[in-house]
């Protein structure tokens, strides 16, 4: 009888002491990250050019290098990060839970995301927005020609969302056929159940190339919605929000700098130069990280347009042109806020 | 008994006035264990509720049921009797998923209960042919899961069937293509409810006449035939009132990219539908074998000794006994296919997973009331198969004693 009145007592003090727990939550991400000696970054199952494996399973994209870029600034190493490739449905969930300690994954900021779900977007590191891929049979040159028709699209994106309002805007009629995967939509579409796939332009051009025959179809020049595309935090940590969103940040103005992961190191008497080099200032005072932050992100993942170029430019076999994606003196709408 | 021992407890409970000797007391400590266990979990649970909130409470995150009367913003492929659009709410796509839950789970039930009955009683069959056949079936189908098997459907549909302007073409009413089958809709206007309500009278008809004739052959035993009276009753009289009544049909038509007009039923349903029906039919046609097996063999050399056919032996004679065995395992498949119906996110058949706790969950991003209410359905529709199925358990058992 004693056993049994000590066990229960020591089981309700355990219970007891999770809900003490509970009450005195406070989060330091920096500080469990740099226990850890690594970053948990949550990345997609396989977007080429943003977050795919490769077949030895090396993760690379313009989404992975934001998470390396993290990992640089707060650990001083790129490569120290563990990736978790994770399904729309499954993202926010993972990040609100603690699972990862950031999400990288071709996330559209929205409203309702940015506001209601306990979790903050830390910037914009690709603009994109909705497009259409359709049949060449078809001779369809513009959305406004698909009135009645039948659309592919993946299940859990702001995609369905944005055809609905685009077609009840125009007053016109579609189906939609929903499809958990990219995989699936795309077979979808080739096997003819619709007559066009919607998604968000970066993707279709990529797509297209991985038909059975990518000249039966045409991706059209229209373009519906707003996609911005970046990296998302938990709501509870100001101080790794900082970090994330600054880190984006230092590789945008790298570039326009002129600082590339090959001059990082080179003498400059250029004073902003030499505070992403970690010479003058205390910008990473604040932040709450070493004086090398932003030039281990340069030196160790490299500039913005390095990373674009690297993963899903004219280059690669995802040919996206910078477009809107390019430095706000170069004509895009790229912008780093001020670094002092 | 309870209240004796109940107040039997208090007694003892009063006699012992020292803490110690009660506690020692064989019949208080069986219950103490127990209410302190209760308590325990009890205890438990709220501290972990209690400690979801907080946080919920702490990261921000929305909370409540109010976003049920959001608009949903996003478009459902397929919609029985229910009107909906991307203007309606979210609790309106929530209807929407249950309604095709519902549908595609009593679509699937009915077929696999007359496949897996036929192909039961095939498996027991003396042809040689029909028997390996039937066996060759259930071994194939039963040990494939699932899902693929929806997905290989899903294929073979998408694939095998004409493109929309190439449609399979029945009488310029029905078409058939790889996006779905296309019906005409009766347009429901008052002339279209003479007929509705020629079709109610002529059902009750039918039962009237096929009720006397049943008390005739218990009475006389002669045995009349009905089906004349059905098909004058049950089909030529509403089809009849039908062109009397000039009722109209809406024809499905090709028009752009699509046929519109009329309804139409998703080559998704379909694929969905039919694998989930000659899946589970395995399962029902072995329940239903072993329950004919059950049945004792001197059943049926009596029933032949009396000169009875084969047919009609396995209809009055063997069913009825082997479906008292059979039952329980079959209700069990039919919750199966229920809760295997979700598997629809594969293929895109919009049910209650890919709509509710797929997109809206998607849209709203409150996983926890989302999961809440999507697991309440599937319980309660479960609970509600599993209610019905034992009442005609029940009525089916041999009565008295």
């Amino acid at each position: 009888m004693n056993r049994l009145l000590k066990m229960s007592a020591v089981s309700l003090l355990t219970i007891g002491s999770f809900s003490v727990q509970a009450g005195i939550f406070h989060a330091d991400t920096l500080k469990d990250v740099q226990a850890k000696g690594s970053l948990t970054c949550g990345v997609s199952t396989g977007t080429p050019g943003f977050s795919s494996p490769d077949a030895s399973g090396n993760w690379s994209g313009v989404d992975v290098d934001v998470c390396r870029a993290v990992a640089a600034a707060t650990l001083g190493d790129a490569n120290k990060v563990k990736f978790v490739p994770l399904t729309a449905k499954e993202r926010f969930v993972a990040l609100s839970s603690g699972e990862i300690d950031m999400l990288s994954r071709n996330t559209t900021w929205t409203h309702t995301r940015d506001t209601s779900l306990g979790l903050t977007f830390a910037g914009v590191n690709y603009y994109d927005g909705q497009g259409f891929l359709v049949k060449k049979s078809l001779g369809v040159n513009d959305v406004s020609e698909l009135d009645g028709a039948t659309f592919c699209i993946q299940a859990g994106t702001t995609t369905e969302l944005n055809l609905a309002d685009y077609f009840r805007a125009n007053k016109m009629n579609f189906k939609a056929v929903t499809y958990d995967t990219s995989a699936q939509t795309k077979g979808g579409f080739e096997a003819g159940r619709c007559d066009a796939l919607t998604s968000d332009v970066s993707q279709l051009a990529g797509l297209r190339s991985t038909l059975k025959d990518p000249s039966s179809a045409v991706v059209l020049g229209n373009v519906i919605s707003k996609e911005p595309l970046g990296p998302v935090v938990r709501k509870d940590d100001n101080k790794w929000l900082n970090i994330v969103r600054w880190s984006l940040n230092a590789m945008i103005e790298a570039e326009e700098l002129g600082i590339t992961s090959a001059t990082i190191d080179n003498a400059s008497t250029s004073p902003g130069v030499q505070r992403l080099q970690g010479k003058s200032g205390k910008l990473n005072e604040s932040l709450g990280l070493d004086k090398d932050w932003s030039r281990n992100i340069i030196a160790q993942v490299g500039n913005y347009g390095e990373s674009f170029e690297r993963n899903i430019g004219m280059s690669t076999p995802i040919q996206l042109p910078r477009g809107v994606n390019q430095l706000w003196i170069k004509g895009g709408i790229l912008y780093a806020p001020a670094f002092r | 008994m309870a209240n004796s021992w109940v107040s039997h407890f208090f007694i003892k409970f009063f006699m012992f006035t020292k803490l110690k000797s009660l506690l020692y007391n064989n019949e208080v400590r069986a219950v103490l264990f127990q209410i302190l266990a209760v308590v325990v979990i009890a205890y438990f649970a709220y501290q972990a509720f209690d400690n979801m909130m907080l946080n919920i409470e702490q990261r921000g995150i929305r909370s409540g049921f109010g976003f049920l009367n959001n608009e949903s913003g996003f478009a459902v492929n397929d919609s029985f009797f229910l009107e909906y659009s991307p203007a309606s709410t979210n609790l309106q796509a929530f209807y929407v998923g249950i309604v095709n839950t519902l549908i595609v789970s009593i679509t699937g039930i009915f077929f696999a209960s007359i496949i897996g009955l036929v192909v039961g009683i095939a498996r027991l069959s003396n042809n040689y042919l029909i028997k390996k056949m039937a066996t060759a079936y259930i071994e194939i189908f039963r040990n494939i899961p699932i899902l693929l098997q929806i997905l290989f459907w899903y294929s073979i549909a998408l694939n095998a069937f004409p493109s929309p302007r190439n449609s399979i073409n029945f009488f310029d009413s029905v078409f058939l293509n790889s996006r779905g089958l296309y019906l005409p809709k009766p347009i429901m206007d008052g002339d279209f409810y003479f007929v509705i309500a020629s079709f109610v009278i002529g059902v009750i008809g039918y039962i009237f006449i096929k009720k006397r004739s049943d008390k005739k052959h218990d009475e006389t035993g002669i045995v009349t035939n009905t089906i004349p009276y059905f098909l004058g009753l049950v089909v030529f009289l509403p089809m009849v009132v039908y062109f009397a009544s000039g009722a109209q049909l809406d024809y499905p038509a090709l028009k752009g990219f699509n046929f519109k007009g009329g309804t139409d039923l998703s080559i998704e349903f379909f694929a969905l539908a039919f694998s989930l029906s000659i899946y589970t039919a395995t399962y029902i046609a072995e329940a239903i074998r072993s329950g004919v097996e059950s049945v004792d063999k001197g059943q049926k050399e009596a029933a032949a000794a009396l000169g009875l056919k084969n047919t009609r032996i396995m209809r009055l004679i063997i069913l009825p006994q082997a479906l008292r065995v059979a039952i329980p395992p079959i209700i069990n498949q039919y919750l199966n296919l229920t809760k295997n119906s979700s598997l629809a996110t594969a293929v895109g058949y919009s049910e209650l997973v890919t709509i509710f706790s797929g997109t809206v969950l998607n849209v709203i991003g409150q996983a926890i009331e989302i999961i809440i209410l999507t697991m309440l359905v599937y319980l309660t529709i479960s609970l509600v198969i599993s209610l019905i199925l034992n009442i005609f358990n029940k009525k089916m058992q041999i009565k008295g004693g």
